[in-house]
């Protein structure tokens, strides 16, 4: 076993059992992480392109309703992060009851961002007559691009609400170990790193006083 | 340490105490950058340090919350270069462009 282990770590570039040290199912996750993290990009640099070349960018994110209820929504799935990672940390210690609990704690702060979320698609849809394909400034492609980014990341979290309570009703019931835990975690945190960016890019840097 | 199949890792690395102290670190770099936002700091100050707040803390994520400063360097050094090459790339190839389509605006 030792030898066995050793080999692996003198091997690392050279594939062995395990070059990397992680279950596959985490090795699986990153991989898709760093994917979406591509994808994530290719439409913040879509959404940076068209903005800095349309000199009417519309800038309709008043700081009430809008700039405070995202602050809100980075603040739920921040914390949603928190419970999350506390639910691993239990997770590690056997403690199943107490992952349960934490990973229902993660699912709250997940539907409290989509509520928010959705009431705020609401607030633009209906007071700023704002839509996918059109708008009273005549730059489209503002809608195009705001619902294309913020629709992906909340079926992102929507997925991932999903997921985890899926998590929590195996868990509680005996099933999954903490490998499959802390692979949901990834995934979960994953989503909130990518609201770090979507929220100062898209929100913040549209905000009007 | 046991092998990948599904024992139960040795879990090196943070603490119940060293997640609330990031998470509070995050609430206030999100705070700090509301703030920006409410004192309508010109633009170019504005973006740069939105997106240097941002790097700092999905940088703090990635490490922290995601575990990665505990892994193996070998799985940072695989993932992570390609990504920030690749964004790169994409910055290089379409920003000047972008700019460029500015200019060359027809002016109504």
């Amino acid at each position: 076993m030792s030898e066995a282990k050793a080999a692996t770590m003198d091997s690392v570039w050279q594939g062995g059992a395990s070059p990397y040290a992680i279950g596959s199912k985490k090795f699986g996750m990153w991989l898709f992480i760093i994917s979406d993290a591509l994808t994530f990009s290719a439409l913040l640099v879509a959404y940076t392109y068209l903005r800095l070349s349309t000199p009417n960018w519309p800038t309709p994110f008043h700081f009430s309703p809008s700039i405070i209820f995202s602050s809100v929504m980075t603040f739920c799935l921040l914390s949603s992060s928190l419970t999350m990672v506390m639910a691993v940390h239990a997770m590690n210690h056997g403690n199943r009851k107490a992952t349960v609990g934490w990973i229902l704690a993660t699912i709250v702060g997940g539907l409290a961002f989509v509520v928010l979320h959705i009431s705020e698609w609401l607030n633009l849809i209906n007071n700023e007559h704002v839509t996918p394909f059109g708008n009273e400034w005549g730059v489209p492609l503002f809608g195009g691009t705001f619902f294309a980014l913020t629709g992906l990341h909340m079926t992102h979290v929507i997925i991932g609400v999903i997921y985890l309570g899926i998590i929590a009703f195996a868990v509680g019931r005996g099933k999954f170990k903490y490998e499959d835990v802390e692979v949901s975690g990834l995934y979960w945190h994953f989503v909130d790193l990518v609201w770090m960016f979507i929220f100062p890019l898209v929100y913040l840097m549209s905000a009007k006083l | 340490m046991s092998d990948h199949t599904g024992a139960v890792a040795e879990h090196v690395g943070g603490t119940t105490q060293s997640f609330i102290y990031i998470w509070i670190a995050l609430l206030a770099m999100t705070g700090v950058e509301v703030l920006l936002a409410y004192e309508q700091v010109p633009v170019l100050i504005m973006l740069t340090a939105l997106l240097g707040l941002s790097i700092v803390k999905a940088a703090l994520i990635i490490a922290y919350f995601m575990h990665l400063k505990f892994e193996k360097l070998s799985l940072f050094l695989t993932l992570f270069p390609m990504l920030v090459l690749c964004i790169i790339l994409m910055l290089i190839i379409f920003m000047p462009d972008s700019l460029r389509s500015l200019n060359m605006r027809v002016v109504q």
